[in-house]
């Protein structure tokens, strides 16, 4: 029997990005990212879902305590990112195109490393309302 | 009277800063709003306009045509822009929710028929912060 428990803990930051390859030309980036590479950049409020998938613990009952992961969320990406430009203002995306599908996988990596390795993880990053990315796929 | 809302969305950069004042006075007074190299929203723009309807067409007013207005004259300048550096009619200007919802008022009423009141503009700056402003 299949006892794992899939829980899921959401988080949000707002942040300033553009998108831009600096091996392109100006006209090049223009075409490709459209108004998405505006210089001035632009913005979003990111929603974040993470899924931690497990079997609940026997003592405690919990696959992780939400606390924990929530704490683990807000120090090691919320943080990092809230009220930022991506582009600027974080190391990740010094030389790393933040597309959503990007920025899903930094996360992943970010919490990869801080949560036990004998749970599951995905993250889901909303860039809008209607655009959402799932990493991994 | 009745009450017609049409919602419309765009996606910007700004920064709370007040260029009179002193970088400490700004982050003490706007926090991680006045991050110099901006951060940014999705913001979602409800605008309400009130009047009688027309018995002919059952409209208020063509909610296309209120649509294209709104698109014209602040979705176009303001999508996928910086509020601070990039728009024409926020030069000078506190970039906050608040202000931009005046200016939004005033980007769109001489636009409407005179039959047509503008009644409210309903601006999210997240989905947990928003203004209205009744002109």
């Amino acid at each position: 029997m299949n006892n794992k428990v899939a829980v899921y803990r959401h988080e949000h930051f707002n942040a300033a990005h553009r998108l831009n390859n600096p091996n392109w030309s100006a006209e090049k980036n223009a075409t490709i990212f459209g108004k998405c590479n505006n210089p001035n950049y632009h913005g979003h409020n990111y929603e974040l879902i993470v899924k931690v998938t497990g079997t609940p613990d026997e003592e405690t009952g919990y696959v992780i305590d939400m606390k924990v992961l929530s704490d683990i969320i807000s120090d090691n990406v919320t943080k990092r990112f809230d009220h930022k430009n991506l582009n600027l203002d974080t190391q990740e995306f010094q030389d790393l195109n933040p597309t959503a599908e990007n920025i899903s996988i930094v996360i992943y990596d970010i919490l990869r490393a801080k949560i036990d390795q004998a749970l599951d993880l995905q993250v889901r990053l909303y860039e809008t309302e209607r655009n959402f990315v799932e990493y991994p796929a | 009277m009745v009450y017609l809302t049409r919602l419309e969305h765009f996606n910007a950069a700004h920064k709370l800063y007040n260029p009179k004042w002193s970088r400490e006075r700004n982050e003490e007074v706007f926090g991680v709003c006045a991050n110099e190299n901006w951060h940014g929203h999705n913001f979602n723009l409800f605008v309400t306009i009130k009047g009688e309807v027309n018995p002919e067409t059952g409209f208020l007013f063509d909610v296309k045509k209120l649509s294209k207005i709104m698109k014209q004259h602040v979705i176009e300048k303001l999508d996928h822009k910086n509020l601070n550096v990039d728009v024409d009619f926020l030069q000078g200007k506190m970039c906050s929710t608040e202000v931009l919802a005046m200016e939004i008022w005033n980007q769109l009423k001489p636009h409407l028929p005179e039959n047509v009141q503008l009644h409210c503009i309903k601006l999210y700056e997240t989905p947990r912060i928003f203004v209205e402003y009744f002109g």
